[in-house]
């Protein structure tokens, strides 16, 4: 089966395409939906196994040879980000069936996150930078219906802001990849980092490697480049929040991650020092944030942006414990946010407010839920064993390594901050006085937390298993320290 | 204010075909030469266009009872099957193949699976503009 790597692409939009003949059904919808996320979700472990044991799979769509056909990759990096993005795609949808209300169950809601799924893992497959332009393009598309979806007031505000900016950004990138396209004549990635490697140190490619930056910075919310996304995040309900925090930004931070180790290795001095310093800014800009506001949705959002630079600063270090720590990072936080934001998810829709001041006094009828929460805000901080700590320990190992060691204990002093700000809801929402209305159907409150409980358990054994998955991340993180890998796997073995 | 379009009208009822016509002209023309799916559907959904400035919404509406995103569905399930054909010959996606064969009428013909991979394209241009048009011409 060559074409196994596209599976996890194609059943989301087949199944997305037969969703479309019977909007109203909503029962039919959610159980095609589920029937089609499975066999996503396993498609993908196969992909997995295989990539685990044949190395990296490629495939040129068309027959046509491999410079000028597009080019799918799948790397260890790739299929265990699309695995990830499918499994919080389906615990999202679980999650919906109760939460996101029937009105929006009828107007297309499972099909639009089919859609951008499809997109999501287009975009981590893809080995042609025009390409993943297309499926970010996808995901967009799917992610305005998504933000817009039930037209409520604040929706209709923020999804303007958030069309503008993904529009500019995208015509960035357009741009972008025609500077790169005018320099190396290819739009294959294998390929393009091969003729980059040729031209060696030059500074129009330091431009485009910093024009790169800048567009999937916009997308993955970087600092300065942030300022879209936490009014944008707060406007949709939370099953369309969860899916958002937990997988859009990390497409942008794969991108960046991506074409600075495959294609800008060749001005490390410039190009990886400014993103360390960008990725330590976000992570400034993210602590101000998660600690300044009352609102829930807004300090976990703000946990995103933390998360970003987090990763990034991994990956600036190009040493293989940063490296191989941005990969476990970078996983953990898609697992880790999807938990946080279906727990908070639940604390709102039985408080019925997001202000932390309004509410109270939750452990008493909700113990389940609030240590459950405890658990996933120890994880998010990265307390051991959970989930964040190895990811973060090898991001300041690696920092170490590279003797950047003040950069590495500011990362360290990050997370106490992380704590402090997750902590911060634990004591408002579930300590003191019993506050606001806590009434709420026992049934309802089981439907949303089997979903949140599942996750909260695979995060841990996530943290507690990460032994088994080091030979994983090792694959990954040989890939991205070694371009000729992904290129030779391309070309099937030298040129 | 009531306008008279009898003019428009009674010439939209036979150019609709003309451009109907013509747009399955570009569309098989597509291969060698240009044109396709995409075009073709833009020119079909620019004749469907035509129809709704002489009439209104709702008698088109009547004329074509055809639910769009259906037809969306449809274009995207045609594309991807053909597409997906080559799983199942074990070759990379999207790989074509064609033949020429002999049909009544036309004679030698050469039919490519891209064709049919263009039908569905076709298909989904016009149902999604037709969507789009219909959604912000309906909210009034």
């Amino acid at each position: 089966m060559i074409n196994l790597l596209l599976f996890p692409i194609l059943i989301p939009f087949l199944f997305a395409a037969i969703l479309l003949f019977f909007p109203k059904k909503v029962k039919a919808q959610r159980i095609i939906t589920i029937i089609g996320l499975l066999t996503a979700l396993s498609s993908a472990f196969v992909l997995l196994w295989k990539v685990k044991t044949d190395g990296v799979q490629s495939l040129t769509l068309g027959s046509w040879a491999p410079p000028f056909g597009i080019t799918m990759v799948s790397d260890m990096m790739s299929a265990l980000l699309v695995t990830s993005s499918l499994l919080i795609g389906l615990f999202v949808v679980w999650f919906s069936f109760t939460s996101i209300g029937i009105e929006r169950e009828k107007s297309f809601y499972y099909p639009a996150i089919l859609f951008m799924l499809t997109g999501v893992n287009g975009a981590f497959t893809t080995g042609d930078i025009f390409n993943m332009f297309v499926f970010f393009e996808v995901l967009l598309m799917s992610s305005y219906v998504l933000i817009v979806l039930g037209g409520e007031k604040v929706q209709l505000r923020e999804s303007i802001k958030y069309i503008l900016v993904n529009i500019v950004s995208s015509s960035l990138f357009v741009i972008t990849v025609g500077y790169l396209y005018s320099v190396v004549g290819t739009l294959n990635m294998a390929d393009i980092s091969i003729k980059l490697a040729d031209i060696g140190q030059a500074g129009i490619v330091t431009v485009i490697a910093v024009l790169f930056l800048i567009v999937f910075g916009i997308k993955g919310a970087i600092f300065p480049l942030f300022f879209w996304l936490p009014g944008s995040y707060a406007a949709p309900p939370i099953p369309i929040l969860t899916l958002f925090g937990a997988l859009l930004t990390k497409v942008g931070v794969y991108a960046i991650i991506r074409t600075y180790t495959l294609f800008f290795t060749t001005d490390i001095g410039f190009t990886h020092e400014l993103l360390m310093i960008v990725s330590i800014l976000t992570i400034i800009a993210g602590c101000i944030g998660a600690l300044a506001y009352f609102d829930v949705k807004k300090i976990i959002i703000y946990n995103i942006i933390i998360a970003v630079g987090v990763i990034l600063f991994g990956a600036s270090v190009m040493n293989e414990s940063g490296m191989m720590g941005s990969m476990f990072y970078l996983i953990h936080d898609i697992l880790i946010k999807g938990a946080l934001f279906l727990l908070i998810g639940i604390i709102i829709h039985i408080t019925g407010t997001s202000d932390l001041r309004k509410m109270g006094g939750l452990i008493k009828r909700y113990p389940v839920l609030g240590w459950s929460y405890l658990i996933a805000a120890f994880g998010l901080a990265g307390i051991p064993p959970l989930s964040g700590f190895i990811g973060k320990l090898l991001i300041i190992q690696g920092g170490f390594e590279n003797e950047l060691l003040w950069q590495s204990i500011f990362i360290l002093a990050s997370s106490l901050i992380v704590l402090l700000s997750a902590i911060r809801i634990f004591i408002y929402a579930f300590w003191g006085e019993e506050k606001g209305a806590l009434d709420f159907h026992p049934k309802t409150y089981r439907h949303l937390l089997a979903p949140t409980i599942t996750l909260v358990v695979l995060t841990v054994l996530y943290g507690v298993g990460s032994e088994y998955l080091v030979p994983f991340m090792t694959d990954a993180t040989a890939v991205l320290l070694d371009p000729s890998v992904y290129s030779n796997a391309v070309f099937g073995g030298g040129k | 204010m009531k306008t008279n379009d009898l003019i428009m009208q009674t010439t939209t009822k036979v150019v609709f075909f003309i451009i109907f016509l013509f747009s399955i002209h570009i569309f098989f023309a597509g291969h060698y030469t240009p044109g396709g799916g995409f075009v073709g559907g833009l020119l079909m959904s620019s004749a469907i266009v035509l129809l709704l400035l002489a009439f209104d919404l709702k008698t088109v509406k009547e004329m074509l009872p055809i639910n769009y995103t259906v037809v969306t569905a449809v274009g995207l399930l045609i594309s991807l099957a053909t597409a997906a054909g080559s799983i199942f010959f074990n070759v990379p996606f999207f790989t074509h193949v064609y033949d020429y064969f002999y049909l009544p009428l036309l004679g030698e013909t050469s039919i490519h699976t891209a064709m049919f991979f263009d039908t569905g394209v076709y298909l989904v241009v016009v149902g999604v503009t037709m969507t789009i048009i219909q959604m912000i011409g309906g909210d009034e």
